[in-house]
């Protein structure tokens, strides 16, 4: 009879790289799909564009840094914040948008670093912020969704036009800025927030549409909860620190802020709180950390939002966040076990 | 003994301002984002390098070394002062657009350090050439530098010449690409630290080729020092 001698550690972790990222493309799935049908395949275009360009660039700069590529290409990491890239941008964006937005990201936000592991900022976020100062005027042109609007692309002339093969008639009819936007435009020209949301873009909770995507996010994150995927301190504490804001705000003075639950489900504050602060590279690693962390995000989220320059501020934020973590992780070390806390 | 082929190899390349010693980098970065502006900037630091060379080495028999540094700073400030006003009298509009970094030539480390470095221990001829060929150096960079920034980020050329060479010099003005849109992020001062750090880049890809030999002399400079 033999025995195998197995040397420790006796607990293998759970969850490969690939099937973290697996399951966080299981939870992307229901909010784009909703995104999909309110705006079109211009969505899935952006998408599948970013997707392959991203591994193109992750394929030549691991070559350049003589790396195995295939191991590299199949844990899936670069689909991911190609995704998460494309979700942020307009629908149906110019190639070269998503070209140079996702060349930035791969190159500058995550293989300048060092690669998957030692970026201390979100790559997707970093290639983002680069087009949104770039480009202003491509990056604040979005779409109507599809239920006002009345019109709709296929997905071959959706896809033709990104490359520039195909010209939409009656532009106007089509394109819109998106709710946050309106809203802040509003309250420059001093209209007060009821009136404001009289505009048909507005719906019961956030803009038309855009309520919907932020509920299959929020499936999505739940998803990436019950999967232990992510623990709850950053997306709970996201949301926490913008509702402390923009409830105590609103509570002062209703007439001219938006509400809460409107902050709540406009722009990207549920996807950014569950996909895109999470990021386990760049978040905080303590749990204590990781609810500053979260509620550092949502603060300036509300701060940029209200008194900044940009309609959302979700990009800007995180990657501030990310700036802090080294401090926060510094301060937030955990007593090591038998060890005494230094203040007693 | 520093022979004049040494001088001009080690202020343009070897001992590069802004590729090698990595000196001056705030108005490198700040006004890089034409041409013109770099071209303006780069002869206002060149100016100023030569004379203070030149004044430096003049005066370093008379001054004691514990009171070096006040004068030389004096010294630097002074010609600054000067260029400063005879580009408001000559070149007004470039001196609006170049504005605080002008009087801000006073603080390029570049200046003080060749002062120090090199003018206060070698005679009046050689020091002059030292400041040209640190200045035209550094005139170098601060040009490629704004070309690059400008084609990428307004797709120009060129663009604003006659700030510099009068009104007969706006034919020079090359718009590459009347369509393009421009790209932001380049004239934006993160677009200097990238264009900046491409530039050392392909100076050091540049020397990894040469030939051993000229490294060799540049390894036996090391380490005597």
């Amino acid at each position: 009879m033999t025995s195998v001698i197995v040397s420790s550690p006796y607990v293998s972790p759970s969850k490969s790289l690939r099937q973290l990222m697996i399951n966080v493309i299981i939870g992307l799935v229901p909010g784009t799909l909703a995104y999909i049908w309110f705006f079109g395949y211009g969505v899935l275009v952006n998408i599948i564009l970013a997707i392959g360009l991203a591994l193109i660039f992750e394929a030549i700069v691991l070559k350049l840094r003589d790396k195995p590529i295939k191991p590299h290409l199949t844990d899936f990491s670069a689909v991911v914040a190609a995704w998460l890239f494309a979700l942020c941008l307009p629908m149906n964006s110019p190639w070269w948008l998503v070209l140079i937005g996702i060349g930035f990201c791969m190159i500058a936000g995550k293989h300048l670093y060092g690669g998957l592991g030692f970026n201390p900022f979100n790559p997707a976020m970093v290639g983002y912020v680069a087009l949104l100062i770039s480009f202003p005027k491509e990056m604040t042109t979005w779409y109507l969704p599809q239920v006002i609007s009345g019109q709709s692309l296929s997905l071959i002339d959706s896809l033709a036009y990104s490359f520039g093969l195909f010209e939409i008639e009656h532009w106007d009819a089509f394109s819109s800025a998106t709710p946050l936007d309106q809203y802040k435009t509003g309250l420059t020209q001093n209209l007060a927030a009821s009136e404001i949301f009289q505009s048909p873009v507005f719906g019961a909770l956030g803009g038309v549409g855009w309520e919907w995507i932020a509920g299959g996010w929020l499936i999505g994150g739940f998803w990436l909860l019950i999967s232990r995927t992510i623990n709850w301190h950053i997306p709970v504490a996201v949301v926490c620190g913008l509702l402390l804001f923009a409830t105590g705000r609103y509570f002062l003075d209703t007439a001219t802020v938006a509400s809460p639950v409107f902050h709540l489900f406009s722009g990207s504050i549920i996807i950014g709180a569950f996909f895109i602060a999470t990021d386990p590279v760049t978040a905080a690693t303590t749990n204590k950390g990781r609810i500053y962390y979260g509620l550092m995000i949502g603060m300036l989220v509300y701060i940029i939002r209200s008194w900044g320059g940009y309609p959302d501020g979700v990009a800007f934020a995180v990657l501030l966040a990310n700036m802090c973590v080294p401090l926060i992780d510094y301060y937030t070390q955990p007593r090591i076990y038998g060890g005494q806390d230094q203040d007693e | 003994m520093t022979t004049n082929s040494e001088i001009t190899q080690s202020g343009l390349w070897t001992n590069n301002v802004a590729l090698v010693q990595l000196l001056g980098l705030c108005p490198l970065l700040a006004v890089t984002s034409t041409v013109v502006n770099g071209v303006g900037l780069g002869l206002a630091t060149l100016v100023t390098l030569v004379v203070s060379n030149t004044l430096v080495s003049l005066i370093r028999g008379f001054v004691r070394s514990e009171v070096r540094l006040p004068v030389f700073v004096l010294i630097i400030a002074s010609v600054v002062t000067i260029i400063e006003l005879a580009m408001k009298a000559f070149f007004y509009d470039l001196y609006l657009v170049l504005g605080i970094f002008i009087p801000l030539i006073v603080t390029n480390c570049a200046i003080i350090g060749r002062a120090e470095g090199f003018a206060s221990k070698n005679p009046v001829g050689t020091s002059a050439l030292d400041g040209f060929m640190m200045g035209f150096g550094f005139l170098i960079v601060l040009s490629v530098l704004g070309g690059l920034r400008e084609i990428i980020g307004f797709g120009t050329l060129f663009a604003n010449a006659n700030l510099m060479f009068g009104e007969a010099a706006s034919v020079l003005t090359i718009v590459l690409n009347a369509d393009y849109g421009g790209f932001l992020l380049a004239v934006l001062p993160p677009g200097a630290f990238f264009g900046l750090a491409i530039l050392i880049v392909i100076k050091n890809l540049m020397d990894e080729r040469k030939p051993v030999t000229s490294r060799a002399v540049d390894d036996s400079l090391v380490d005597n020092l």
